[in-house]
Parts: structure tokens; sequence; C-alpha cells
């Protein structure tokens, strides 16, 4: 492997291969208790509370505007009432998971970069290191559960956000007959979108804790190194969710099937 | 009693440290000088091990500690506190956070008990009543007394000093001597001091160590370093330019 030395597919395999060994190093603290709870609550008060408000905002808006084109098309072929039914199925399985994670991704993962790239440049992680404290269990474990806890909650509210705004818009101003509108919607939800937007949801926020604690634990020294890692952490975080959810959408509508869900 | 054999560490193509060999007794204060980037902090975090080496050994009470994994070395370093040349406080903590950083994760007290001991470190480090204070409020020679108490309030064996009186005024970098030799004498510690002041290095070492050309170039008690003739130790303790 010695021909990809210096060249970006080298560097990318070097950083995929690190970020799975802070991966499994990460969950063998989980698994073993090394992290402390107070420092959990804390990160899901920082992840979860605090990113409330731009995933409510995301959510009511993306559920409009969807019901808006929604019905816009649906109206020429006269299936009005059909429009909750398509906003609710894209909230739960696609745009609630997907925009929630990309939010919180820009929120949380440039904060979690910028804050443990800043303690790497001020040694205060090398502080840590000699105060005989792993940084994975003080800093990263903390930080990926409350991610994988606080991302699912923040898609649930962004999915009944989205909802309710889409069922005000369609009801209430563009005149959609309520209750054909609301069975419909009953009718072809099903639990598995649900389902499928709530696994997808704990995986990205893995993967926003994981990379932006990665970026930050090993950010280059000095200003620019934390400005890099920061950008970076919210651009391959924002790129692996979108690669991710298509392979998840396809691996997990084919189970749901094959389950009979 | 810690011990170097063979050291060696290159970052790139850069060698840094080249076949490094010392021994320090417990209960010594031994200063490291040397030029800047001359790998005084390399060898210092290599002690610790924060750092890796290319070869060599590092032995720390027998026991080496070279290619441990990071989960064997956090036992050795719990017989170590260091003060870092920028004190690498926790700025998101208060000061009586940061000082009980260590004990709140090792030891089980009750906070009453944590209290105490932090109090007692401050005030060990002139700083009684900082406790409610947040790093960005400390002067820098306050700074590096919080972390200085940070460092010996589990009461480790070996404390090592980054440059604690680089960047300090000559009053205030006197006082963290004094604080420096109080430790020692109090707790009874090894101290393995980096440094660029002469002065300093004069006042607390019992032991000096000169790392030149990657290599340690003088061994000696401070008396025997300011009277040496040779021609690198006297530019270096008289301070003086290359030509």
């Amino acid at each position: 492997m010695n021909f990809l030395a210096g060249t970006w597919i080298g560097e990318w395999l070097t950083g995929l291969g690190r970020i799975a060994l802070l991966s499994r190093e990460a969950i063998a603290s989980v698994l073993t208790f090394k992290f402390s709870r107070r420092d959990v609550l804390y990160q899901v008060y920082f992840i979860g509370i605090k990113s409330q408000s731009v995933v409510i905002v995301t959510g009511a808006f993306t559920g409009m505007v969807l019901a808006a084109q929604t019905y816009f098309q649906f109206h020429k072929v006269k299936m009005d009432t059909a429009t909750l039914a398509v906003v609710s199925v894209s909230m739960c399985s696609e745009l609630g998971p997907v925009l929630t994670a990309l939010m919180v991704a820009g929120r949380v993962g440039a904060a979690i970069a910028a804050e443990l790239g800043t303690m790497r440049v001020t040694e205060q992680i090398d502080a840590l290191r000699t105060l005989a404290t792993h940084p994975v269990d003080y800093l990263v474990v903390p930080r990926l559960i409350a991610s994988t806890l606080a991302v699912p909650l923040l898609t649930v509210e962004s999915m009944s956000v989205g909802i309710a705004a889409s069922y005000f818009v369609g009801v209430h101003l563009l005149g959609i007959e309520p209750t054909y509108a609301w069975w419909n919607m009953l009718k072809y939800s099903h639990d598995s979108d649900v389902l499928i937007g709530m696994v997808k949801s704990v995986v990205y926020g893995g993967i926003i804790a994981l990379i932006g604690c990665y970026k930050g634990l090993s950010c280059r020294v000095g200003a620019e190194g934390v400005g890099r890692a920061t950008t970076e952490a919210v651009v391959y975080s924002s790129i692996t969710i979108l690669i991710v959810n298509f392979f998840l959408t396809m691996v997990l509508e084919q189970l749901c099937v094959i389950l009979g869900l | 009693m810690i011990e170097v054999r063979q050291l060696q560490k290159s970052f790139g193509p850069q060698p840094v440290l080249e076949d490094v060999s010392f021994q320090i007794e417990n209960g010594e204060s031994v200063v490291i000088i040397g030029r800047s980037g001359g790998g005084k902090s390399v060898l210092l975090k290599h002690i610790i091990g924060l750092l890796q080496p290319d070869a060599g050994t590092v032995l720390i009470d027998g026991e080496n500690i070279v290619g441990m994994n990071e989960r064997q070395l956090l036992r050795v370093r719990r017989k170590f506190g260091m003060v870092f040349q920028g004190a690498a406080l926790f700025d998101s903590m208060t000061v009586a956070e940061n000082v009980a950083f260590g004990l709140r994760r090792h030891e089980h007290l009750t906070e009453a008990e944590v209290a105490k001991r932090v109090a007692a470190a401050l005030d060990m480090v002139d700083l009684p009543g900082t406790e409610a204070k947040n790093p960005a409020e400390l002067s820098g020679g306050m700074r590096k007394r919080v972390g200085l108490a940070r460092a010996i309030i589990y009461e480790p064996r070996i404390v090592l000093y980054d440059e604690p009186t680089t960047g300090l005024d000559p009053i205030v970098s006197d006082s963290i001597d004094k604080l420096i030799i109080r430790v020692r004498d109090q707790l009874k510690v090894t101290s393995i001091v980096v440094t660029h002041d002469m002065r300093s290095a004069r006042r607390v070492g019992t032991h000096v160590l000169m790392l030149h050309a990657r290599k340690i170039y003088a061994n000696c008690t401070p008396a025997a370093l300011f009277a040496s003739t040779d021609a690198v130790v006297r530019q270096f303790v008289d301070g003086v330019a290359d030509p």
C-alpha cells in the first residue's frame, strides 16, 4: 500500500482507519462503563435541548413546503386528500431523519470539532492524559451516547412538527378536506416508516459525534487548524449522512418487506 | 526511579533526540536545559508517555512504559503530575473544578472532602479563595499556580514542569521557583523542570541535564555547570548568540 502514501486516497483510507479505531475504542469504553453519567447528561442537554429550536423550525417549514408542493401537483389530478399521506411518509422515513441530522451536524458537529480542536491545541487533551484520564472516556463517549440518544428524539420532534405544520397549511390555507386527508394519512403511513426513521437517526447521531470528535482530536496546531477541523467535521458528516441514507433506505426497506412490517 | 536508555525520536525526517540516556533518583530535583526547539519538552513528554519514541526505553520504577497502550499508561501516569507551559487549564471549568478534576475521577470522596483538599492545594500555591474564578480571569502566574495545584492534589510522586517560568516577570518567576522548592520539600516528590531560565535552574535544581545537538551534553550539578569552561556550556549559561 506504500504507493498510496501521500495521495488523497491514502489519506482518505488512513482517516477511515483512524475513525474505525476511535469507534472501536469508544464502543469498548461504553460497554465497560468507563464514562461519567453526569457528562452524558450535560451533552444530552447541549446536543438535544439546545438544538430544539433549529430542528423545530426546519421540521415545520419542510412540512409546510412539502404540503404546498404536493397539493399543487395532486390538485391537478383531484388527489388533494392524499397530500398529508405523502408528507407523513416522507417526514417519517426520509426528510425528518435526514434534515434533522444535517441541522444537528451543522450545529453540534461543528461545536464538537471546535471544542476538542481548541483543547488539543492548548494542550488540554494532554493535560487530561497526564491526569490519568482517557480522552475517549471523557470526551468522545459522552458525546457519542448523547448524540445517539438526542438525534432520534429530535427527529421525532421534527416529524411531529412537520406533519402538524403540513396539516395546518393543507387544511387551513389550501382548503383540503380534513377528515379524508387525515384518514389517508393514517392509511398510508406505517409503523415501518417511523421505525426506519428511528434506525436512521440513531446511525446519524453516531456519525455526527464520531466525525466531530475525530476531526477535533486530530486537528492541526493553530487557529487555522481548528477552523479547518470545524469545517471538515460539518462537510464530512453531512456527506456521510447523505451517502449512508441511500444505503440504509435500500437495506431497511427490503428488510421491512422480508420481515412483513 | 526514572531511567531513560538510548532514546531516539524523529518527527518525519527531522531527528529530535538521539541516544539520550540518563537516570533520576527518587526525590531528586532535575533541571533540563537546552536551546529552544532542542527537544526538552519532547523528552519530558516521553517520560510521562505522552509521546512514544522511535527506539529506546523509559523505565518508571523499573517498568518500561515504551510500547504500552494508552490504557496501560493511565495506571503509570497516576504517579505523575504535570504543569504545562501554558498551564492547560480546562477553560470550561472553574479553578476549583480544575483542581478537583483528578480527585473526582479517581478517588471516591464526598464533596466536602473534595472541597477541603482543593482549598488545601490552593493554599499551598498561595491562591486561597480563588475556587470560584474562571481560568480566563487569572494572570499567567496564577494560571501556572492553579496548574500546579491540579498536578499535586492527588499527591503524585513525580512532578514534571514544562517551562514553568516562561513568559512571567522576574518577581513572579521567583515565586514559582520558591513554590517548586516548597512542593519538592513538603511532598518529597521527584521534580523534573524544563527551563531556559538559568536563574531558575540554579535555584531549583539538585542536578542539571543539558540537551545539545539532540544528545545529553552535560549531566552535572548546577554548581559544576556554572563553573564549566566548556565552550558550548558557557555559551548557553552566559546567553551569547552565535557569531
